[in-house]
């Protein structure tokens, strides 16, 4: 399995790189097939609360009206489920969020896989294709299912056939859909994300002199390990990780040190060591980098 | 002993205050959309897009903080789908919708919608010789339930009445919406079938043509052949046209996955299904068109030339639409 990135927790396989026009890689990483999945499963299950509560509201309104002259309540009930089913999809993704409520909810958005802007034909397309991807496969499903003789074999076929669009995402190193696919468009995660403390405060270090040798022990990877301790704030691993680093640097500080504060000062003084070392051309990537 | 701060604390602290700016900034787009900035604020938002940017190269360069260089990271591919996802105003988009990409679309895919056009013939065709032949095909083809007693025992008055009954007036408006929600999802439904190769597309029109010419033979059979046509052509011409283009649509998308040709496949599938997509908005909204005509039109209007005159006029009009040449108006150059 390929390693994990430390502070995010993502897959570098899911890494895309993405250079804008100024000449930044962006980094995107791709959604993984479980956020695509629930992203869907939510938006579904919205639209379907919303649809009960719409058919149920037009229902109380033709009740009201005695069912007399509702030819405009059952108008806006087509025209309504009608809208419901295509443009949610559509008209969400249009909007400057380029993402579904469900997709809002777990930080995805999509976009145009060749970096320019993301089209109405695009969206268009890529959702009207959801039909044959997702309904169609299900709705053979069903039918499979309370079939039978030649005709469950039948839809055995059916069933396998299509099912080959609806586990597409699977097959393709980018999780396209056939939508995607078809739309030159791909999921891509863009959480809002907080901008964290950080942890390099000056004051963290004071009272604990390590020496070059003590902070020759790591290196940008371990660093980041550490960061990402610190920031999870978990008691047992703190002291664990804390034991590791004293036995392995043979630091024999005061017995009452707390794990905390060792390690907070440990990490300010290495990000030191490293940052400084970084400005005169060697970055070091891991304990084994020996220079 | 007191200890200096790291440079890499101070770059942070220089600039936070202006990446901090842009989120605030992005937040309110995101939610509310680009009317939510004042014009100060939209000249601000590139430059704090830039400044970000460059902010992520320097941190990249010089600080080991992670949890900066992902937020950083994030921030800018925010601000970047700002910047380069701008769309024309939503007025502009309609106009140049219909002025340009629609039709230019649907020019692009004039040998698809032969190739589809000529199987809705075929299907309504053969449908209309197997029932003529043998009556019986009309109840394997149509289905007796579908065809609302319009099937060969009906007597030729109870046909006919079905033709120009004016109904009660009301209801009408029901329908049309019915028709075109139907329709509407049955032809995104022929347009997605597409991606399978094209063939189930392609059995999809040849069915609705051949129930078609079906219900044909029915009335012809009656002597009614006139008539219906003229009942069904109000209508059916945008109708028809629509199904035909949304057939269209679906053998590119088809096409281009089996055969993309001298560029690789996942360009030319979005090539493909770039131009399918906006045929497609255009589908919907001609189907939209036809279920009022056939909502409203068909049953007030009662006279078969007018039927006739309103049917050959769409026809004119779309034909023209689409496929007569146009200046190009110097923004494009054709290559």
């Amino acid at each position: 399995m390929s390693a994990r990135d430390p502070v995010s927790g993502a897959d570098p396989a899911l890494r895309r790189s993405l250079v804008t026009p100024e000449g930044v890689d962006l980094n995107l990483r791709i959604a993984d097939v479980g956020q695509r999945i629930g992203a869907f499963a939510i938006d579904v299950i919205i639209q379907n609360v919303i649809l009960t509560l719409f058919v149920i509201a037009c229902g109380l309104v033709i009740a009201a009206l005695k069912f007399k002259n509702v030819d405009h309540v059952a108008v806006i009930m087509f025209l309504g489920a009608f809208l419901l089913r295509n443009a949610w999809f559509i008209g969400f993704e249009l909007s400057p969020r380029g993402a579904t409520p469900g997709k809002r909810i777990l930080g995805l958005r999509v976009a145009s896989r060749d970096g320019g802007r993301l089209t109405a034909e695009a969206v268009i397309t890529r959702n009207a294709l959801r039909e044959v991807e997702f309904f169609l496969p299900i709705s053979f499903i069903f039918a499979a299912g309370g079939a039978k003789g030649f005709e469950s074999g039948l839809y055995l076929m059916l069933v396998l056939w299509t099912g080959i669009f609806l586990l597409f995402p699977l097959f393709n190193r980018d999780r396209l859909r056939a939508g995607d696919l078809m739309a030159g468009t791909w999921v891509v995660q863009a959480p809002r994300r907080r901008l964290l403390p950080d942890l390099s405060d000056a004051d963290a270090r004071s009272g604990f002199a390590f020496t070059d040798a003590h902070l020759d022990a790591y290196g940008v990877k371990e660093l980041h390990v550490l960061e990402q301790v610190l920031r999870n704030g978990d008691r047992k691993t703190l002291a664990a990780v804390a034991d590791r680093i004293r036995r392995k640097i043979g630091w024999t500080g005061d017995a009452y040190e707390r794990d905390d504060n060792f390690l907070a000062a440990y990490y300010a003084a290495l990000r030191s060591r490293l940052e400084q070392r970084m400005l005169l051309g060697h970055r070091r990537k891991d304990k084994f980098d020996r220079a | 002993m007191a200890q200096p701060q790291l440079k890499s604390h101070q770059f942070r602290t220089e600039r936070e205050w202006d990446w901090r700016r842009l989120e605030a900034l992005l937040g309110r787009v995101e939610s509310r959309g680009p009317k939510a900035l004042s014009d100060d604020e939209l000249l601000e938002a590139p430059v704090l897009y830039r400044a970000a940017l460059s902010s992520l190269s320097v941190a990249r360069a010089t600080s080991l903080d992670q949890g900066l260089i992902d937020y950083l990271e994030g921030l800018c591919a925010r601000g970047y789908f700002l910047i380069y996802g701008a769309r024309p105003r939503i007025a502009e988009r309609f106009v140049s919708f219909f002025a340009k990409t629609w039709p230019r679309a649907v020019l692009g895919l004039w040998k698809e919608t032969l190739v589809s056009a000529a199987i809705l013939a075929l299907g309504i065709l053969v449908g209309f010789l197997l029932v003529r032949g043998n009556p019986e095909w009309f109840y394997a083809i149509v289905g007796g339930d579908m065809s609302g007693g319009r099937d060969p025992t009906a007597s030729a008055q109870a046909l006919r009445q079905t033709l120009y009954d004016k109904g009660e007036g009301n209801g009408l408006s029901v329908f049309a919406a019915f028709l075109f929600t139907n329709n509407a999802q049955v032809s995104l439904f022929a347009f997605a079938l597409g991606f399978a190769f094209g063939i189930p597309t392609a059995m999809l029109i040849a069915m609705n043509g051949a129930s078609l010419g079906a219900m044909m033979a029915v009335f012809a059979a009656k002597g009614l052949a006139f008539e219906f046509t003229g009942w069904l052509a109000i209508h059916g011409v945008t109708e028809l046209f629509a199904i035909v283009l949304a057939g269209a649509a679906g053998f590119k998308i088809g096409l281009a996955v089996a055969f993309p040709g001298e560029k690789g496949r996942l360009d030319a599938a979005a090539e493909a299904g770039r131009l399918a997509g906006a045929v497609m908005a255009g589908v919907v909204l001609m189907l939209m068109f036809a279920g009022l005509l056939e909502g409203f039109g068909r049953q007030l209007i009662t006279s078969d030339v007018t039927r006739y005159s309103i049917a050959l006029a769409t026809g004119i009009i779309w034909l023209c639409y689409f496929y007569l040449p146009r200046k190009e108006g110097g923004l494009h150059v054709r290559s």
